[in-house]
């Protein structure tokens, strides 16, 4: 189902970073996620849409829009914040929480898309699966992610996957949102180079 | 060489001019410079300060009763290694020291120990309560001549009794030594009571419940034309009523503590009951004018108030902890540290303060005698140069509470000669 | 943040983080979830030296929705109340392992004590000791007032706060005066002065002795709990005198304006402090309080042993 974009564009490249992909490579892997969802699931009147904050609100914001044109439907978009439900909450000083909404629609017998920014261990979208367990019973649920940079540590998969980015572990991987770093942008960082915001 | 018999080569006594002094037979027999040592031990002390031993008029040396704590052994040796060569202990201990028998165990115990002289306080009052008279006559007639008293630790609230008291010791030249502080106002009282207290919930003891007492205390001796010494002063307005007692003739005579001239009430925000004394810590203000008016001899000497507790009366929340601070060994070096910028300070006006004075005061006529021919050889050889990190495992006490811990003072106490005996010699004690 | 003593030791920047995890907890356990796996395996003791079921079930249901295992000591028949000195027990306590001591006592610094004199490396979160501070209970009133006057503020600036009756005793009174001043609040402390602290011109707050001046200004208003034994006559006169003067009766309500708020920390004196009727009027969030309790209590709870606890 998923198709990898382009090569990377081969962007100006800092100490140790390089762009792998541009605005319009991320536009183009959102609308092509857009039209693979509204292929795939039949009844889009019955889909939630719930980013993973940070950055995984922003894309799922632009991804319900996105299907909403398709459609010609509003879809209902929520953040579901799993800091609460981490397994690794012991390995670094409490963080922040983030804004968790729920539609007024809820998501009992709902399809509920998580949407997140990079997929690396999967600890994020078990720790999703957990909350979700406890908001409601959702019909079905899926993943949709911008990057999936491999090196899973628990049997989970996305079924939407913007663009496949094999790394190694000593790399470290940043979604930039417009909505949030004012430019839309992937960077792989290597781990002696300075980073900001990476994952 | 006989023993018991030096020649401290090169200090300078006051800090003063360089001369060497001989020491025979537990006098202080020649002064003056390059003078040959013949059979005498020769102690170099060259850049040392030499100063008459210190007497402190108010020290806690729990024994009877609080062995745990300190006794007049272990008390003796803190003292002598602090550069005292008389200790008055005081009253408050269990037995409370209101009968000739105790007052005579303590003073016998004191010379048995044989490192400093120990004299006894007695109590004003029969079991510090305030109520009836102790044995005043009783204890001055017995061997340990008792001419201080005091209720220290309680005040003697009841201005009848005082009066009584004050009127009672004329007839052999006694003094009343008061803790003052009158007990209805500083009920549960904690702490300084001020800007602070408010903040950190500790029940203020305020300044008045001192300056009251005082101002009653000096009125009463000017009416039956007594003596009154006014024990560990702590604000400045009990140095203004004292200024002003003296001013009237009125014969009164005042302490300030090393710690009171030194620590303010900012300490007790750590909530460290080692900080938690009685009278409490006051202002940076009360501080710079016990300050001034130790310099300029309104309050006439420094005393300790060496109050020894055990472990576990100071580790614990602040509520349940003990009052007090050790001080023995740690006094000169604070004094020191608190003075050293006031105008008027001179090694000469800290012997007064911290000997000659305190000797008078109490009595003790074989202290706090200048350096000169003929006079006891109690003398104590200061390091001026010499810090020293204040480490409470390090200290003679058999207590810890001191809160110099961590601290450097700026001057060492380096040698003690205690009745002509060489007793400390580079700040280690050899009994 | 290691451990939370004093209101003092939090930065703006804290308490705004502090209120805001409240409030997305809130969120979180307002869509439905009751229990969340946070801190499951670590152990919060509450150690209560003196008698609240109130404060006490908030801690509790606080680290129980969180999952943590609770145990609780309280004082009575136990060995507090056999005279077990507060570091032995704090050395029970750190040998059993547990995470975080919430304590409660009536010696002020207790809770400062337990934290930095080397008894034990648990977190420890004041719950009250004695009349020093309360940080917790200024936390919940700070997110009342926050979700009632300043839902979409950052601070409190504008905002004039009366704290009314007996400051000189009151822990919650202090915790809120210094943590409302620091969000920018204008507060005013109203009472007799046998019962302000002396001094109290220093602090950030102005006094007042007349609470009928003071109303027509407020936005909020938080009456203190009188204490029984304060009533013999040595701080005021009589009960009835001082409810006179500084109880918050129907009328006084209605001297207000129209948009304040009236809070008490509880337990309340109804009819000395407070009539019932203003207790249980429109204008009162004493209850909204005490489920602000709950969440500002997870808030910090997360806050300091949620994460690594290896690190300050």
């Amino acid at each position: 189902m998923t198709q990898p974009l382009n090569t990377a564009s081969s962007g100006p490249s800092r100490t140790g970073s390089r762009i792998v992909a541009d605005p319009d490579d991320i536009s183009r892997a959102l609308r092509r996620l857009a039209h693979q969802v509204v292929e795939n699931v039949k009844d889009v009147t019955n889909l939630v849409i719930l980013g993973i904050p940070t950055r995984g609100v922003p894309l799922a914001q632009r991804l319900a829009k996105n299907i909403g044109e398709i459609e010609g439907v509003a879809v209902p978009v929520g953040s579901l914040d799993v800091t609460l439900f981490r397994d690794d909450l012991r390995m670094r000083p409490s963080k922040a929480l983030e804004q968790t909404l729920i539609p007024d629609v809820g998501f009992d017998d709902k399809i509920v898309i998580l949407v997140d920014d990079v997929l690396f261990s999967g600890r994020t979208i078990r720790a999703a699966l957990d909350a979700l367990n406890e908001y409601g019973r959702p019909a079905v649920v899926q993943l949709a992610v911008l990057v999936d940079r491999g090196h899973r540590e628990l049997p989970i998969r996305a079924d939407y996957v913007g663009k496949n980015l094999p790394t190694s572990l000593s790399e470290n991987v940043s979604v930039h949102l417009s909505e949030i770093d004012s430019i839309d942008q992937v960077v792989i960082h290597s781990a002696n180079a300075s980073t900001e915001g990476t994952a | 060489m006989s023993l018991n018999s030096y020649l401290i080569v090169g200090s300078r006594p006051y800090g003063e001019q360089v001369c060497d002094i001989r020491i025979t037979n537990g006098l202080i027999s020649e002064i003056g410079s390059g003078l040959e040592p013949g059979d005498h031990q020769v102690v170099k002390a060259h850049d040392l300060i030499s100063l008459p031993s210190f007497v402190d008029l108010h020290t806690h040396l729990r024994e009877p009763g609080r062995e745990d704590a300190e006794t007049i052994a272990s008390g003796s040796r803190a003292a002598t290694l602090g550069g005292f060569s008389a200790v008055f202990a005081m009253a408050n201990t269990t037995p409370v020291a209101d009968t000739a028998g105790v007052v005579e165990q303590v003073w016998r115990i004191g010379r048995e120990t044989g490192l400093v002289d120990v004299f006894p306080i007695g109590a004003v009052s029969v079991g510090l309560h305030g109520e009836a008279l102790a044995e005043l006559g009783a204890m001055a007639a017995s061997a340990a001549k008792v001419t201080v008293f005091s209720d220290d630790g309680n005040c003697v609230s009841d201005p009848l009794l005082m009066r009584r008291a004050l009127e009672y010791v004329k007839t052999f030249d006694g003094v009343i030594a008061q803790h003052a502080q009158d007990p209805r106002l500083t009920q549960g009282a904690q702490m300084n009571e001020g800007e602070l207290s408010g903040i950190l919930g500790l029940t203020g003891w305020p300044a008045v419940a001192e300056e009251a007492i005082i101002a009653r205390d000096v009125l009463l001796t000017s009416h039956v034309d007594s003596r009154l010494h006014v024990c560990h002063v702590s604000t400045s307005g009990s140095v203004a009523i004292i200024r002003w007692a003296k001013e009237m003739g009125i014969r009164v005579t005042a302490e300030v503590t090393p710690h009171h001239l030194l620590l303010t009430e900012d300490l007790v925000s750590s909530f460290d009951p080692v900080y938690k004394v009685n009278p409490p810590l006051r202002s940076r203000a009360d501080t710079l004018a016990l300050r001034e008016a130790l310099a300029d001899g309104t309050l006439d000497i420094v005393a300790t108030d060496h109050a020894p507790h055990p472990h576990e009366s100071k580790d614990c929340e602040w509520d349940s902890a003990a009052f007090g601070m050790l001080g023995l060994e740690t006094a000169l070096g604070v004094v020191v540290a608190a003075m050293a910028e006031t105008p008027g300070w001179s090694w000469r006006t800290l012997s007064e303060r911290m000997s000659t004075v305190p000797a008078k005061i109490g009595r003790a006529l074989n202290h706090g005698r200048p350096l000169a021919v003929g006079e006891p050889a109690h003398i104590v050889l200061v390091n001026p140069q010499k810090t020293r990190e204040v480490v409470p495992s390090q200290l003679a006490s058999l207590s810890g509470n001191t809160p110099y811990a961590g601290m450097t003072l700026p001057v060492s106490v380096t040698d003690v000669f205690f009745n002509g005996v060489h007793q400390v010699r580079g700040g280690e004690l050899h009994e | 943040m290691k451990h939370l003593i004093s209101v003092q030791d939090l930065s703006r920047t804290d308490t705004l983080h502090i209120l805001d995890t409240a409030r997305e907890l809130d969120r979180v356990t307002n869509g439905g979830i009751k229990l969340l796996p946070t801190l499951r395996g670590r152990t919060v003791v509450n150690l209560f030296y003196e008698d609240s079921t109130r404060t006490r079930l908030s801690f509790e249901r606080a680290a129980k929705r969180l999952s943590a295992d609770v145990v609780t000591v309280s004082a009575k028949g136990s060995s507090l109340s056999k005279g077990e000195s507060l570091k032995d027990t704090a050395l029970t306590l750190n040998a059993m392992g547990a995470d975080m001591i919430v304590v409660r006592h009536p010696s002020p610094g207790a809770a400062h004590r337990l934290a930095h004199a080397g008894w034990l490396d648990s977190r420890v979160l004041n719950a009250g000791d004695g009349k020093h501070e309360h940080p917790t209970q200024a936390l919940a009133d700070a997110l009342t007032i926050r979700a009632r006057l300043r839902p979409e503020a950052v601070d409190f600036d504008g905002l004039t706060i009366g704290i009314v009756g007996d400051v000189l005793h009151s822990r919650v009174a202090r915790s809120n005066i210094f943590l409302l001043a620091s969000l920018g609040a204008n507060v005013v402390v109203i009472g007799p002065p046998t019962l302000l602290p002396v001094r109290i011109e220093n602090w950030p707050c102005t006094v007042s002795y007349s609470l009928d001046a003071a109303l027509p200004e407020l936005d909020v208003i938080m009456m203190l709990r009188v204490q029984q034994e304060r009533m013999n006559g040595t701080f005021f006169p009589s009960e009835l005198e001082y409810s006179r003067s500084f109880g918050l009766n129907r009328s006084r309500a209605a001297a207000l304006p129209t948009h304040a708020i009236v809070m008490h920390p509880g337990p309340m004196n109804r009819g000395v402090e407070i009539t019932a009727e203003v207790a249980d009027g429109t204008r009162s969030v004493i209850t909204e309080q005490v489920a602000n309790g709950l969440k500002v209590r997870m808030a910090i709870m997360y806050l300091l042993i949620g994460g690594d606890v290896s690190v300050a």
